[in-house]
């Protein structure tokens, strides 16, 4: 059975690559916002050193790796779950004997595969080229930040397949999905790091997961968190992929309830 | 044993209501109104292992809701239902990987792929061994002549050739019950053919209980000995498909064509002291209608005797006229003499 999850990333990545041309377009865009907020942060920096603890070396080196991070935990199972649902072909998923859902994480893992190796190493080869981007040289540190990675991929997925399964009660949740599709960007320190936050919105983020995605990584990567406290931040992001679970498993029992198909 | 069985199974949904204008959608914003709609209505049947049985009704007489609750998509609101001895939305991984399910009008294979990695992801999904594989593959290609089109992506297949796939991948894990919903929907009449006689010697030869729904009636011509008609939720007949005509036809139509210029009067005078009712299609032919009570012999006798006949046809009541007069008078009549029409069919 696993061969058959394993085989949903081999398709899926298969598939993306026959549609590669897509993400060419994709490598550029991302390096114009690296470049547009490198550009910005240094504006900002003027004549200081440091600002809430960031070197403008960091900064850009956050910038850049945050950017190329989204580019690898990015999906749109959100938008392809709703879709199934509008569409109703969730049902014949159902008539299968796997779990619709970890197929979905399957699919998503096998694009964020894809992107990984085609979008975000020579995406970020070639923003090492153009920015002065510092990268980590410890081994351990590389370690460390790709399983990192993982979880912001699996936390990220989480919430797209929270979001997604809301199609069920709502008759049309396109307006949820792009809010969504904000907050993530906002609240996981992708536009500003979480550090700039005013303090009262710093304090509401220590408790939501979105910081598990980009932040919480980043800084272990640019080596702003010390040493002794990544265990703690890793551990903070396998807590909150397990309290993920726990709506997703809620939500999808209800749905199962309610579930009317299209096209009775 | 018993493949299917189910008991007053019923099926509600809650259906939003939109209500109309500017201020009502205001209203909705807010406050939510639905209404409850039952799409089956606490009913009850059972199927032997072994038996094709078809499952017809009008559109939204709840026939695919009913499949939905069998193949275990659904949770049914009320009722009891065993398939295979499972309670379907219960033990749901378990129970579809001994089901086969088709439905004609959404694909279940996977877009982007060749056919043949479509299917040889299904092996891995219900755990096929490669030798059991290759074998029943092979059998399936060769019985619906898919050979040249393993290769190529679903999305460039045709209606016919994707359905005769689906069909495939539906049956690679050897089901020993298989589900079909319009499976016949949209396809020429030689894909129909073909895939009727497949549907046959799978019975025959494997022992797969089928259960289809259909709005075509030469499926259920060609394949079911039993055949369920729903309307409205409720089963309005379960039986034989000969029963159902029997009861249900009331007479026959012949045919005539004259040699020479035939008056309606002329004719409805010759057999003035019939039942009949004719019809003149134009000069030289016409149509006459007599119930079951009346002999063909008799009714005959009357014309022969006053008209030059060229040519007579019998035409017996085809089932499309048939299940469309139920329809009509199923949904028109009220409930206690469709529980009456219930009760006389499975007395005969």
């Amino acid at each position: 059975m696993m061969g058959a999850y394993l085989d949903f990333i081999r398709i899926r990545f298969i598939t993306m690559l026959a549609y590669r041309v897509n993400y060419y377009s994709g490598i550029v865009i991302y390096a114009i916002n690296i470049g547009a907020y490198y550009f910005l942060w240094k504006a900002i920096f003027g004549e200081q050193q440091e600002l809430a603890g960031f070197t403008v070396a960091q900064m850009t080196t956050y910038v850049a790796v945050s950017w190329m991070a989204r580019a690898f935990y990015f999906n749109n199972l959100d938008r392809e779950i709703a879709n199934d649902i509008r569409d109703g072909s969730v049902a014949t998923q159902m008539t299968r004997p796997y779990s619709y859902l970890l197929v979905k994480m399957m699919q998503g893992f096998g694009e964020g595969l894809f992107r990984l190796l085609l979008f975000m190493i020579p995406g970020m080869i070639i923003v090492c080229l153009i920015f002065p981007v510092t990268l980590p040289t410890d081994p351990m540190t590389w370690m460390i930040y790709l399983v990192m990675l993982l979880f912001s991929f699996l936390i990220n997925s989480q919430i797209n397949i929270l979001t997604g399964l809301f199609a069920f009660f709502v008759e049309n949740n396109e307006g949820m999905m792009r809010m969504k599709r904000v907050m993530v960007d906002l609240f996981s320190g992708v536009v500003v790091p979480i550090a700039f936050f005013p303090g009262w919105l710093a304090e509401i983020m220590k408790w939501l997961p979105f910081q598990a995605i980009t932040y919480l990584p980043s800084s272990v990567f640019t080596g702003r968190t010390p040493g002794s406290e990544i265990a703690g931040v890793f551990g903070l992001q396998v807590v909150w992929f397990v309290v993920l679970l726990v709506p997703i498993w809620f939500t999808w029992r209800a749905a199962r309830k309610r579930l009317f198909v299209q096209g009775g | 044993m018993l493949a299917i069985d189910v008991k007053d199974l019923r099926k509600q949904f809650n259906v939003q209501k939109n209500r109309e204008g500017l201020s009502g959608a205001l209203k909705d914003l807010f406050k939510r109104e639905y209404t409850e709609v039952t799409a089956v209505k606490d009913i009850s049947f059972q199927i032997p292992q072994g038996e094709i049985c078809g499952y017809i009704g009008e559109n939204g007489a709840g026939k695919s809701t009913t499949i939905k609750m069998l193949t275990g998509i659904l949770v049914p609101t009320a009722g009891d239902l065993r398939v295979n001895g499972y309670v379907p939305y219960k033990d749901r991984e378990k129970f579809v990987a001994e089901i086969g399910v088709v439905f004609g009008q959404r694909s279940q294979l996977w877009w982007d792929i060749g056919v043949i990695e479509s299917f040889q992801l299904l092996r891995k999904v219900y755990r096929v061994s490669e030798a059991d594989f290759r074998k029943r593959l092979n059998n399936l290609i060769e019985r619906l002549d898919l050979g040249d089109l393993l290769n190529r992506p679903v999305r460039k297949l045709s209606l016919g050739q994707r359905m005769r796939c689906e069909l495939v991948a539906s049956l690679l894990h050897n089901p020993s019950i298989l589900f079909l919903d319009e499976p016949t929907i949209g396809l020429d009449i030689i894909v129909k053919t073909e895939i009727r006689e497949f549907l046959k010697d799978l019975n025959r030869e494997e022992g797969t209980t089928i259960l289809l729904t259909t709005h075509d009636l030469q499926d259920i011509e060609a394949l079911c000995s039993r055949v369920i008609m729903l309307d409205d939720g409720r089963i309005i007949y379960d039986g034989g498909l000969e029963d159902l005509k029997n009861r249900w036809s009331k007479g026959r139509e012949i045919h005539f064509e004259f040699s020479t210029q035939t008056k309606l009067a002329t004719l409805q005078a010759l057999t003035g002291d019939l039942d009949v009712t004719w019809k003149m299609d134009n000069d030289l032919t016409a149509t006459m209608w007599l119930p079951h009570a009346i002999n063909v012999s008799d009714a005959l006798s009357k014309v022969v005797g006053g008209a030059a006949i060229q040519d007579i046809k019998i035409v017996e009541t085809n089932t499309d006229e048939i299940v469309r007069e139920i329809y009509r008078s199923g949904s028109a009549s009220t409930e206690s003499e469709q529980q009456a029409a219930l009760k006389e069919t499975t007395v005969s």
